[in-house]
């Protein structure tokens, strides 16, 4: 079983490519028990959000 | 079509502003800005009125901050300071021995998108920005803000994949937790 580190790390990973079908079928189970990382994984997408915002320089 | 110097004057606070948040380094931001006033001028033949001209400059912008941003990360003064920032052990005290979250586990954030309108939110964002390592803060920015692949950001800056998604990882992970400490901590 993935522990949350190794999610941590796939789910970075995830946000610059396709990850191995045998590592998005571990990450999507583990995700499944550990709200934690789905926090992260929230997080990510957050902070992608805001990167590309505009509001930061206008 | 042509361009001149009363066309590019009203932008100019704008693109200065865009080059900042990128390098971090007024000086530097300055001479971009310029360097990109001077290419629209010299080469107004390739704006060819499609996009807007704000749109057409922030392209020639990117494309100085990225090469701006090449020279300093091979700056060999840098490179000696900060030699293995693609080393993630130092998150290792975040996750207990079995590998799953520590005491700073991530949290629910609450309504993140209405941060995005809060300027106080940009502040605390641009100061948690600046505790990155510094080449590490400029794969962050290449990736995220300028929105590179990972492919175009190794061939510019001369790094692995590896490593690059290693800096990556570092620059998520340390942005996260400051913001999580001093932003959404403090929301109700």
């Amino acid at each position: 079983m993935m522990n949350c580190r190794q999610a941590s790390i796939l789910l970075s990973a995830q946000q610059d490519g396709p990850l191995t079908l045998s590592q998005r079928s571990r990450l999507r189970l583990h995700l499944l028990l550990c709200n934690k990382c789905r926090n992260f994984n929230r997080q990510l997408q957050f902070m992608r959000d805001a990167a590309r915002a505009p509001a930061h320089w206008e | 079509m042509s361009i001149c110097i009363t066309d590019l004057e009203p932008l100019r606070d704008y693109l200065y502003r865009f080059a900042l948040f990128q390098l971090q380094h007024s000086s530097s931001a300055e001479d971009v800005v310029q360097e990109t006033l001077l290419a629209a001028l010299e080469k107004p033949d390739s704006f060819h009125g499609q996009s807007s001209l704000k749109t057409w400059l922030t392209g020639i912008l990117k494309f100085k901050i990225i090469d701006t941003q090449r020279r300093i990360y091979r700056d060999p003064l840098l490179v000696a300071a900060v030699d293995g920032e693609d080393d993630n052990s130092d998150f290792d005290v975040l996750f207990n021995k079995t590998g799953h979250w520590g005491s700073d586990a991530p949290r629910r954030w609450e309504k993140p998108e209405a941060s995005l309108e809060d300027k106080q939110f940009w502040a605390t964002y641009s100061r948690c920005s600046q505790l990155m390592p510094r080449r590490t803060a400029m794969v962050f920015a290449m990736r995220e803000e300028l929105g590179l692949e990972i492919e175009q950001i190794c061939q510019q800056l001369e790094i692995t994949a590896t490593n690059c998604s290693a800096m990556l990882y570092r620059a998520r992970m340390s942005l996260r937790l400051c913001l999580e400490k001093n932003w959404f901590g403090n929301t109700p």
